[in-house]
């Protein structure tokens, strides 16, 4: 069973504890938390990974939205306190179902929930796991030369080798990874590549490119969830192995990279638990476009604000991801990590992949 | 009669039947669709200006029945006057005839084409003769007819006379077959039924599909339409050569004589003085008058004073007739607002008098994000073609609508929201885009009063989203304060399991108001209104509140209440019922007298003029942006 940092019920309580003092001395409850939009965030000089700044947002029972918003925390936690207290834990998804009962305090959307207990991360400097919150959807997995021991549902640790022990699928990522849970027995390799889709990884791991060239292959899917990232970080720190990113060339992609290494917004708070500040990408860029004439779709409406945010959004401003951007536009192109299969089945192994991680850094460090 | 004929090149004469078998576009079947709808909206139209006449209230049967794939029989039966049976060829049988042709007054047919055409119609596509029945009002038998057009001579060909007993006391049948389509949607017959229905409340029309599905529509105004008056024709709405047929044809021994006898406004003083101006003799035969002369006396009349035509020539639908009208026609919409009719005092275009009438209806089930519903009438006759020519969209679409709360691309064009526009343009020869009178000609004039009638209507609009948006804020403002930080409160001692404190400091905090809150349920005898006052100020409160219901009265008590000594955090609770019907309360208006209105939350401050007068803003009709 997972447990929870010990001080958790107490920092809840005393968060509840200010909106009852503000009652008692006759002054409008107020909730004050860092603003968490791309406008508020930072260089973190310690870690390299960007987190939240200065700037905060108050909400007040003055308003409807600010008491709602007052309101809805304090059945949360309120939610919180009481699997604590039964030993449970419940999905985000499960948590959204049980607020319909919460009169003035329940959610319109799972989405609306779902930013509210990151605030509440945010606030109280806990993490999702000690709230006893978990995600609904599957972590991803992995192959590869990589020892760990998992706790099972026995409480016993299970060792488990991710290239002989599993299947084709891989070894699973559970949601929560941390020391207690899973620990990291051994690897021999000499990085970790994460790729963004499955049918890039199935193709790599058909090719046996694990065992051609000594890595260990993390399958993202799609934008990382919090114990993939996480098990990035600790393979990065405990083995020192270095982490490659291989995505898409799209805006999108630019983004799942950016929250790998830099951090992403919405986790801001919690960075340097999960971002590798090292990690390098190695993904399809506008100049691959070009130089291998991939097969390409032209930007939608979307992609192209996506991009153009980009070139505000602080975690990209550095010369290479400029030119990269600023590129893509101006071909208004973009492509698929798969496209590379244009020049056969073997092409990405024998060609791109080695090319890629033997060539100079493209981040020009 | 020399206007029976059109002169075509080379002097040959063709009749205007003749013509009309080439030419039917121009009088409106230019296609299978619109040709059955065409002889529904004659008939009808003929039905309802002869009830109108007789001050009958109309009860009206129409059916189309499919006689093959594309032929169908289409009837009208109306409870009108009858036709005296020697009339009956001339007014089914002879294009250009009508008693109205010289007439200066309005109605809804005008120029005695209509049904004529109906049955030449039917004639060419089927070669079927139409059948007439009618009875006139005080005669014992009525007469039945069967009827076709000599189109050469442009005259009634009877094919079978006779007379029958009918049960009705008098009234008319017709009935053409024809070739067409039958068609639904926004032009079609049902449409137009419906859109007649709305403006003819004191009608009862039963309309049988050629399914045989049979659609009621109830007449919810026991009362006669006033029928216009006929007048002189007034002298600034006249061509040249209608001046002179008239001239000919007056029965007047001087020109002096004709002036002031034929023309309305015209009296003896004036007429002497047209002639001194126009250097015409004033006892000179009338039928010596020459068309220079004519060109003279029209421009001597910009000298001389003549006053407007009178407005008894017009005949409005009138604000019950609308406001029943749409109630009874779209109610089935439920909308939330039914904005108060808009008359337009009378103007005229070319010395032609004509009128605006402007209803609106807007909220309920209506689409939010379509274009505006436009209903559009013209002498009482719904206009169901040629939208995009007519100047009431040519009005409505130089309006910026944003200012009145409503969605415009860019401020012009037609306005996005849920809202039905009822416009009705009338007058005497109102201009029309073509024969066909499909879309009312965008004269600058009309164009002119359609917009100002529009405005106002927008106007009401506009106070009904306002007043609406500040309900709304006040009860979301009353959710905050009366359950939203009760329930704060409650959590946080549950969760800290400390005592509950009394929280009254911070509601006065967030609101410092007064809250004056309306519920009310329907019962046997009207509504039961309960009206809570909570004073969420730091301080006790005296004031009044006067209720003044929209609809209905209060019952059995004055419309008074009385606040004395409202303790902080505490409520009162007034309750009275209102006499109206179910369903049909709108909410009351609550006003306040003696507090300061920075303190009050859903009450306006008591006008000065209270009792005094009873003053409508929402009148104003005048432009007042």
């Amino acid at each position: 069973m997972p447990s929870e940092a010990p001080d958790t019920g107490k920092k809840l309580v005393d968060l509840v504890r200010s909106v009852y003092d503000s009652l008692k001395t006759g002054e409008v409850p107020e909730l004050v938390m860092p603003s968490r939009n791309r406008d508020n965030i930072v260089l973190d000089p310690m870690y390299s990974v960007w987190r939240y700044g200065e700037s905060k947002v108050t909400r007040s029972a003055k308003y409807v939205d600010g008491a709602e918003y007052i309101l809805k925390s304090l059945y949360m936690i309120e939610f919180i306190l009481e699997m604590i207290k039964g030993s449970k834990t419940s999905t985000l998804r499960e948590m959204y179902y049980i607020s319909e009962g919460w009169k003035n305090g329940k959610f319109g959307t799972q989405d609306e929930s779902d930013i509210m207990a990151e605030d509440l991360e945010v606030i109280t400097s806990l993490m999702r796991e000690d709230f006893r919150l978990r995600p609904e959807e599957n972590g991803a997995s992995v192959i590869g030369n990589l020892t760990i021991e998992e706790k099972n549902r026995k409480g016993e640790f299970k060792r488990i080798n991710c290239k002989d022990d599993v299947g084709e699928g891989g070894y699973n990522i559970p949601y929560n990874v941390d020391q207690e849970k899973l620990k990291i027995v051994s690897s021999d390799a000499d990085f970790v590549l994460a790729i963004e889709t499955g049918g890039m990884f199935d193709r790599l791991v058909e090719n046996g490119f694990d065992e051609r060239f000594r890595s260990i292959l993390v399958h993202l899917k799609g934008q990382p969830a919090r114990s993939t990232r996480r098990l990035l970080k600790r393979l990065n720190e405990e083995q020192n192995l270095p982490i490659y990113v291989f995505t898409d060339g799209d805006p999108w992609s630019f983004r799942i990279f950016a929250s790998v290494a830099y951090g992403a917004i919405k986790t801001a708070h919690i960075s340097q638990h999960l971002a590798v500040p090292t990690a390098q990408f190695i993904g399809i860029t506008a100049s691959d476009i070009m130089n291998y004439d991939l097969p390409t779709d032209v930007l939608t409406d979307k992609d192209q604000q996506a991009l153009q945010a980009e070139l505000k959004d602080p975690r990209f401003l550095n010369d290479f991801w400029k030119s990269e951007i600023e590129a893509m536009l101006k071909m208004n192109k973009k492509a698929e990590q798969q496209a590379l299969a244009k020049y056969g089945l073997d092409f990405v192994t024998d060609k791109y992949l080695p090319d890629k991680l033997s060539g100079p850094n493209d981040l020009g460090e | 009669m020399a206007n029976r004929h059109y002169t075509i090149s080379e002097g040959k004469e063709i009749s205007i039947s003749e013509f009309f078998e080439k030419n039917r576009h121009i009088l409106g079947f230019d296609s299978p669709q619109k040709a059955l709808y065409m002889i529904v909206k004659e008939a009808l139209d003929n039905s309802l200006d002869a009830c109108e006449e007789h001050q009958i209230l109309p009860e009206i049967r129409v059916a189309v029945r499919r006689m093959e794939q594309d032929e169908f029989e289409v009837t009208v039966e109306d409870n009108g006057p009858g036709i005296d049976r020697k009339e009956v060829p001339r007014v089914f049988g002879q294009l250009l005839y009508g008693s109205r042709f010289h007439s200066f007054k309005q109605s809804r047919g005008q120029q005695g084409i209509g049904i004529t055409a109906a049955v030449l119609y039917g004639q060419i596509t089927t070669g079927k003769e139409a059948f007439i029945r009618t009875r006139k009002l005080g005669e014992e038998v009525a007469y039945d007819f069967k009827l076709s057009i000599n189109i050469k001579e442009n005259r009634a060909n009877i094919i079978e006379e006779k007379p029958v007993i009918w049960e009705a006391p008098h009234g008319t049948i017709i009935s053409v077959i024809a070739k067409g389509k039958y068609q639904i949607g926004k032009q079609s017959i049902f449409e137009y039924l419906k859109e007649t229905a709305t403006v003819n409340p004191n009608m009862s029309m039963r309309f049988e599909d050629p399914e045989g599905k049979i659609f009621q529509f109830k007449r919810v105004v026991e009362k006669a339409s006033e029928p216009a008056r006929a007048i002189k024709p007034y002298p600034l709405g006249l061509e040249p050569g209608e001046v002179i047929t008239m001239a000919h044809e007056s029965s007047a021994s001087t020109a002096v004589g004709f002036l002031s006898g034929d023309f309305s406004r015209i009296s003896r003083n004036s007429a002497e003085e047209i002639c001194k101006f126009a250097g015409i003799d004033p006892n000179k035969k009338p039928s010596e008058i020459t068309l220079a002369e004519v060109k003279n006396i029209r421009s001597s009349l910009d000298k001389i004073k003549i006053l407007p035509p009178s407005p008894d020539c017009l005949s409005p639908l009138g604000e019950e007739f609308i406001r029943k009208g749409l109630r009874n026609i779209y109610d089935e919409l439920h909308p939330a607002f039914y904005s108060k009719p808009v008359m337009r005092p009378v103007s005229t275009y070319n010395g032609n008098p004509f009128s605006v009438e402007v209803g609106l209806v807007y909220g309920g089930d209506l689409p939010n994000d379509e274009p505006v519903r436009v209903v559009r009438y013209a002498n009482k006759v719904p206009l169901l073609y040629q939208p995009g020519a007519c100047a009431t969209t040519k009005a409505l679409s130089e309006l910026d609508w944003r200012s009145y709360g409503l969605d415009q691309r860019n401020g012009t064009g037609v306005p996005f929201g849920p809202m039905i526009l009822f416009i009705h343009v009338f007058g005497i020869r109102v201009p029309y885009t073509s024969e066909s009178k499909e879309a009312i000609a965008p004269v600058g004039e009309i164009t002119e009063e359609i917009k100002a009638a529009l405005k106002s209507a927008a106007r009401t609009v506009k106070g009904f989203l306002n007043k609406r948006e500040k309900r709304k804020k006040i009860s979301e403002k009353f959710r905050l304060v009366s359950t939203i930080i009760p329930e704060i409160s409650e959590k946080s001692s549950a969760i800290t399991g400390l005592e509950p404190v009394p929280i009254e400091p911070v509601l006065s905090k967030v609101a410092n108001v007064i809250f004056i809150n309306e519920s009310f349920e329907p019962s046997d005898d009207g509504i039961r209104v309960k009206l809570v006052v909570h004073n969420y100020t730091s301080m006790p409160r005296s004031f009044d509140i006067i209720a003044d219901p929209p609809i209905g009265d209060i019952v059995e008590q004055k419309n008074e209440f009385n606040v004395r000594d409202l303790l902080p955090a505490l409520n009162v609770t007034f309750e009275f019922r209102v006499a109206v019907e179910a369903g049909r309360y709108p909410g009351t208006d609550y006003y306040f007298r003696g507090i300061d209105p920075v303190y009050i939350n859903g009450a306006e401050p008591l006008p000065a003029d209270w009792n005094i007068a009873k003053t409508d803003v929402e009148e104003v009709t005048e432009d007042a942006q």
